[in-house]
């Protein structure tokens, strides 16, 4: 079974959006982590991780997110997630995500956060 | 849970390969969905099959590499059973993480929550484990 999945990068002057689609799952994690990682090295410390088109996640997907976390805590950087949906803002709120991330119903309002 | 209806059961067996937890999942949505459950228990279905799968992928050590999922369709609701035939485990064991960093927030953990995802989305969940292999049971009831 193939697991399509893709990650857009939008950059604007101070932040950067990253919108994955598909499974969040390993694969699809870690190139998202080097994608997150390649702008931090750049400088954008303010991102965005737009989740709407991924309706399946997985913990070791939900894993590298919160090495992302990490990653940006050590850089005085802020990530918001926006487009969960009911089930894994659950999720992420259990798992603590929500004390070092934010969680927005939308790019525009995790946007307006920074 | 009591199954009064012995026939509607469905059976798969998947091998341990990457993504066919997915198979499995997409399996419990359509019976999920068959069955009149709402779209968040049928997400809550699927990210619970998944975590199940790949619990058993990343922790079992089966010889035969692969796990055998029954679908028990009751009046009462969704019964899960999902089973391997490797070493078992001991479910009071958190699972060793992925790599040796440290996590930074102790509370936010990086592995070891699959269980814990399982008990949060399911309505029960039960394990028995030994080492002839492992079956998780988790069931989600139809509510009014």
């Amino acid at each position: 079974m193939a697991n399509k999945f893709d990650i857009q990068t939008r950059v604007e002057h101070k932040y950067a959006v990253l919108e994955t689609a598909g499974y969040l799952n390993d694969s699809l994690g870690e190139q998202l982590s080097k994608k997150a990682q390649e702008l931090i090295e750049k400088g954008y410390t303010q991102l965005v991780i737009n989740l709407d088109k991924t309706a399946l996640i997985n913990s070791i997907g939900i894993s590298i997110l919160i090495e992302i976390i990490e990653a940006l805590d050590e850089r005085d950087g802020t990530l918001n997630f926006c487009g969960l949906s009911a089930t894994q803002e659950r999720t992420f709120r259990m798992m603590a995500i929500a004390k070092y991330a934010g969680i927005f119903p939308d790019e525009k309002a995790a946007i307006a956060d920074f | 849970m009591a199954n009064t209806f012995s026939n509607d059961q469905v059976l798969l067996t998947i091998p341990m390969r990457p993504d066919m937890e997915l198979a499995a999942a997409k399996l419990a949505s359509v019976i999920a969905e068959s069955m009149s459950f709402n779209d968040d228990q049928i997400e809550e279905i699927q990210l619970a099959m998944i975590e199940s799968c790949i619990n058993a992928f990343e922790h079992s050590q089966s010889p035969d590499q692969s796990v055998v999922i029954q679908y028990i369709i009751s009046t009462n609701g969704l019964e899960l059973k999902i089973t391997d035939q490797g070493i078992g485990f001991n479910p009071s064991n958190r699972s060793k993480r992925r790599n040796s960093q440290p996590d930074l927030h102790p509370d936010m953990r990086k592995r070891g929550w699959g269980l814990e995802i399982m008990n949060t989305l399911m309505d029960s969940v039960d394990i028995m484990s030994g080492e002839n292999g492992t079956t998780i049971t988790m069931v989600k009831y139809k509510t009014a």
